[in-house]
């Protein structure tokens, strides 16, 4: 079975104690219709399991099949920098179906963040390599399509609906 | 499962259609490695289909100057047609016929279905294949076993 070959580390975007008994990581892509369905799962599963979850995202753009997924990427990674990481990963989530450069530029407007600044680093091409990071460590890992759960370092390949998450994280928790 | 070619076998040759007036042997690409992934089927339905993961790893395969090849039961024009759509980077060919003959050849044939299986095949600048996985038929194998296979390649 694949195995997360990039441990959970300081450069991760995580939610809940570093201590937690379980750690979900997902591989996701902003523009993918998968991931927008698996994104208020992660939410009521973070609900559900409190202080015993720990969940990362990183980034996995299909960049050939999703034009705006490199984009909403950097974006989020950008929000990162003036840490708003999160903030800017769920309004994306809440707004896939208008992923547009134009949306990025007002998302990054709604949480205060510097819009020109954005653009300028989306041209720069600064944030890519932390995005490629993700997604080669991604490939690595036996990421397979997205998004792609790990529960405990171990990829989740049933289905990612909230029943069985919520029995996969149970199983892990005993 | 069907019983795969294992390492060491030298790869057998075959000659497929590539496009409607344009075919490919193995033998030609000779001197580079050569990444053989046999999928069921082209147009699967999911988003994180395995042709479409290989087209976003693509970079990572070229940095080993290995050449990847899908191969399926698909006949040219489904393959163009579906390459298209999928905005693939790399050449689909068509096991079409006699049908999945080359499968056959690989071990990766399913009989009673009519198509291969989600079968994968890292030959070497020698023509020997050197790794091969065979994933159950409704598992995307991912890329992380092919890139090892190539990293194990001597330079």
């Amino acid at each position: 079975m694949a195995k997360l070959k990039v441990p959970v580390g300081p450069a991760d975007h995580a939610q809940g104690p570093a201590d937690a008994p379980v750690t979900l990581v997902e591989y996701g892509d902003y523009e993918c219709p998968h991931c927008g369905h698996a994104y208020p799962i992660v939410k009521a599963l973070q609900k559900r399991f409190g202080k015993q979850l720990r969940f990362v995202f990183r980034n996995f753009p299909l960049r050939q099949m999703h034009p705006n997924a490199e984009a909403a990427a950097e974006t989020a990674e950008f929000a990162a920098t003036r840490d708003k990481f999160w903030e800017m990963h769920d309004l994306i989530y809440e707004n896939q179906q208008d992923l547009s450069d134009e949306l990025l530029s007002d998302l990054a407007k709604r949480l205060k963040l510097d819009a020109k600044g954005l653009a300028r680093a989306l041209e720069s091409g600064d944030l890519a390599e932390r995005v490629q990071k993700d997604f080669s460590g991604g490939v690595r890992s036996g990421v397979n399509g997205t998004p792609t759960f790990f529960i405990n370092g171990h990829r989740h390949d049933a289905d990612f609906e909230l029943e069985t998450l919520e029995r996969a994280i149970s199983d892990a928790l005993l | 499962m069907s019983k795969i070619l294992p390492a060491g076998t030298p790869a057998p040759d075959f000659t497929l259609h590539v496009t409607p007036d344009q075919t490919l042997s193995l033998q030609e690409l000779r001197g580079r490695p050569v990444v053989l992934a046999f999928y069921p089927a082209d147009w699967s339905p999911v988003c994180g289909d395995q042709m479409a993961l290989y087209n976003e790893v693509l970079p990572e395969f070229h940095r080993f100057n290995a050449e990847l090849l899908g191969i399926s039961v698909d006949g040219v024009w489904c393959h163009a047609a579906f390459a298209r759509d999928r905005n693939l980077h790399f050449p689909l060919l068509a096991d079409f016929e006699p049908k999945g003959a080359v499968a056959k050849l690989y071990g990766a044939f399913r009989d009673g279905e009519g198509f291969s299986e989600r079968a994968l095949f890292v030959v070497d600048k020698n023509g020997t294949i050197t790794w091969s996985y065979v994933s159950p038929v409704g598992v995307n194998p991912g890329a992380d076993g092919i890139l090892e296979a190539l990293e194990k390649l001597p330079k």
